[in-house]
């Protein structure tokens, strides 16, 4: 089994200085201050790296877009505000191992000409932003912080900043925004961030995985790395598996391992708890589509499905989903759809900023329609507003957060409609205790199905 | 009576202020609202809102429109212990539900409530990074994860017999959040 991001991860010393650098830690920075900064972008762009926070987008190329011929200061911001429910492996790699992100920010900061670095920690990680604020403090006394970084001309400062809870503040711009001390206010875009970020300078923002990753890029080359993995899926990816499984917790996997492997085998999930059938997965944090048993086992065509950004979403959001965050969130046979579904429904309302009208009016009526169809009180024109509703947040917001809340919705509608249409039929039984048999077993008429599913 | 901070929180601040570009105080905002809230009564009052906007040189609206969006910030008093506890997706999948019913029938409140004695407000909050030890909850600065009917028991009959809980030892080198420190503890 691969491991670059864990790797010394039983070793309890890691979480410190001496014990990290016996695990040959901060070697990266020795090699990266020998070869020139653009030299660096070069391996991680071969790397195939490709943003670990949810969108996948290659990071080498991101950081080829940084304005480098401005003359105002150029900032690198880690995103550590880790709140997609279902997604908990940044806490885990920086609670175990500091270090490695801040070596990633150290490298990566020399890579991009930054002097001044953060990273925004959520609010209610404060223990795991102390320890952050240790492993700092023993990297500045080392001389891997601050001017003149091991006898070089480079110099960097790095600051842990905390938020005080919202979702919303993990959204690049947003995150910005708070960072300066506002609201989380997602920004319009263009202008991007690498052109205008903080405090409209030049900026890149990564996730604290995709930042840990570097120093085994710098020290090990970038071809190294994208022989690791599978097609434009390369590297290793952590992966968050809650739910109803044997072994919950945080894993480090190569791209390319099938997903049966993942949920059934002992290295991971280790099966369905309670030995109960497997029934829905979400497979990259709340926000992408919930996918069927067989369709998260099998992609439409009969291929077994791996974990790679390609194959998670082989058939579109007809039949799959997106690797996303990592957050794999599984689901046994007592669980009602229905039931799930509206309280992530209530997440995203919750969260909503506010800004936008059609995310944050639509995400309030949809969780009142799904309240309404769980208990009892939906009728079957419900449904189809349900869909409705979703389908005018999509596409419609300022920011990605509303198709975070649509695209469940639509999903759970799309794959398990029968679920739906049961409570809807049978307001008397959505209290049952066999109510989630029974709608999973539900047959509805085809012609409805056939209508609402254009 | 006008909050002020003890001297040692001011020298803190100046160094968390340090941390920043010199002309971007209002950086430290966030951090500063809760070193705020922790030493002053557990939440922010209006005067303690226009204290801290006063620190930093900003006109109180800037500070208010903050503080009202986000969490962590409470607006109003709450008991000396708040238990959060986490109910989204896959919380709930593993009995997020039952646990907060069992925690406020034990401790006798609703949600949001402050107990008859002070000592507890419950309140329910959205995924905390915690969700492969669900059901969870957030006591201060701590987590408490995989709960149990029993682990409930045990921690709410210690804090009511003002014992403290056993908490791994934070570094303490820190100072965006020294001032925190005792408010959760026990
Ligand atoms: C509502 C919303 C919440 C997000 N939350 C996070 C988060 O908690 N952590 C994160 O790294 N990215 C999050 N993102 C994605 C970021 O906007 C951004 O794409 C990412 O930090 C870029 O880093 P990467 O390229 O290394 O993935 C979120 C996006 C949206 C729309
Ligand atoms: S859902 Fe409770 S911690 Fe994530």
């Amino acid at each position: 089994m691969v491991k670059l991001l864990l790797d010394g991860i039983e070793d309890p010393s890691i979480r410190y200085l001496n014990g990290y650098r016996a695990h040959g830690g901060y070697q990266s920075i020795e090699k990266a201050i020998t070869m020139s900064p653009l030299d660096i972008v070069e391996e991680v762009k071969k790397s195939g790296l490709r943003g670990r926070g949810g969108a996948g987008f290659s990071t080498g190329m991101k950081w080829s877009f940084l304005d480098r011929k401005s003359d105002k200061p150029r900032y690198l911001v880690c995103n550590a505000d880790e709140s997609e429910p279902g997604t908990f492996k940044d806490r885990y790699l920086m609670e175990k191992i500091p270090h490695r992100l801040i070596e990633g920010m150290i490298v990566s900061s020399y890579a991009l000409g930054v002097r001044h670095a953060f990273i925004y920690v959520r609010g209610e990680l404060i223990w795991v932003a102390k320890h952050l604020e240790h492993a700092v403090g023993e990297a500045y006394s080392a001389g891997y912080l601050g001017n003149h970084i091991l006898g070089s001309n480079f110099s960097l400062d790095l600051t842990i900043h905390v938020g005080a809870g919202a979702y919303i503040c993990g959204e690049e711009s947003a995150l910005l925004e708070s960072l300066e001390g506002k609201r989380g206010y997602p920004r319009i875009k263009p202008p991007f961030p690498a052109v205008s970020g903080l405090y409209g300078c030049p900026t890149v923002i990564n996730n604290v995985e995709s930042i840990a990753a570097v120093p085994w890029i710098v020290t090990h080359g970038g071809d190294a790395y994208s022989k690791i993995g599978v097609d434009k899926s390369t590297g290793t990816k952590l992966i968050s598996a809650s739910g109803h499984i044997n072994r919950p917790g945080v894993y480090e996997i190569e791209l390319g391992l099938p997903v049966e492997e993942f949920i059934y085998s002992e290295s991971y999930c280790g099966g369905i708890k309670n030995g109960r059938a497997l029934k829905a997965v979400i497979a990259g944090g709340s926000s992408v589509p919930i996918l069927p048993a067989e369709l998260i086992l099998k992609t439409a065509s009969g291929q077994p499905r791996l974990m790679t950004y390609e194959s998670l979403n082989d058939g579109g959001f007809t039949s799959g989903t997106m690797l996303g965050s990592g957050g794999f969130i599984v689901m046994d046979d007592t669980t009602c759809i229905v039931r799930n579904t509206w309280n992530l429904a209530r997440f995203y309302h919750h969260e909503s900023c506010g800004q936008c009208s059609p995310c944050r009016e639509g995400t309030g009526w949809m969780e009142k329609i799904l309240h309404r169809i769980e208990h009892g009180h939906g009728t079957q024109a419900d449904i189809d507003l349900l869909v409705d509703v979703s389908k005018k947040i999509e596409g419609n917001t300022i920011c990605a957060l509303g198709d975070a809340a649509a695209w469940p919705v639509a999903s759970a509608v799309r794959h398990f409609r029968h679920e739906f249409e049961f409570h809807v039929r049978h307001p008397d039984q959505v209290t049952a205790p066999n109510h989630v048999a029974n709608a999973a077993a539900y047959k509805y008429e085809e012609i409805t199905h056939a209508k609402n599913n254009d | 009576m006008n909050p002020t901070f003890s001297e040692s929180t001011l020298s803190n601040i100046n160094r968390l202020l340090s941390r920043y570009p010199a002309d971007k105080r209002k950086s430290a905002l966030l951090p500063l609202l809760h070193m705020a809230q922790a030493e002053f009564g557990g939440y922010l009052s209006p005067e303690t809102m226009d204290y801290v906007a006063q620190l930093l040189t900003l006109r109180p609206i800037e500070v208010y429109e903050v503080a009202s969006f986000y969490t962590m910030f409470h607006k109003q008093p709450t008991g000396k212990y708040v238990l959060e506890v986490c109910r989204t997706g896959p919380c709930a999948l593993n009995g997020a539900e039952s646990i907060i019913d069992y925690i406020t029938r034990k401790i006798g409140v609703t949600i949001n409530e402050i107990s008859s004695d002070g000592l507890f407000t419950v309140k329910e909050v959205e995924c905390l990074a915690s969700c492969g030890t669900a059901p969870m909850m957030q006591l201060g600065e701590r987590y408490i994860e995989n709960l149990t009917e029993q682990k409930i028991d045990d921690i709410i009959d210690r804090l009511k017999h003002g014992e403290r809980l056993d908490i791994e030892p934070n570094p303490e080198n820190s100072i965006l959040f020294r001032s925190c420190q005792g408010q959760s503890n026990g």
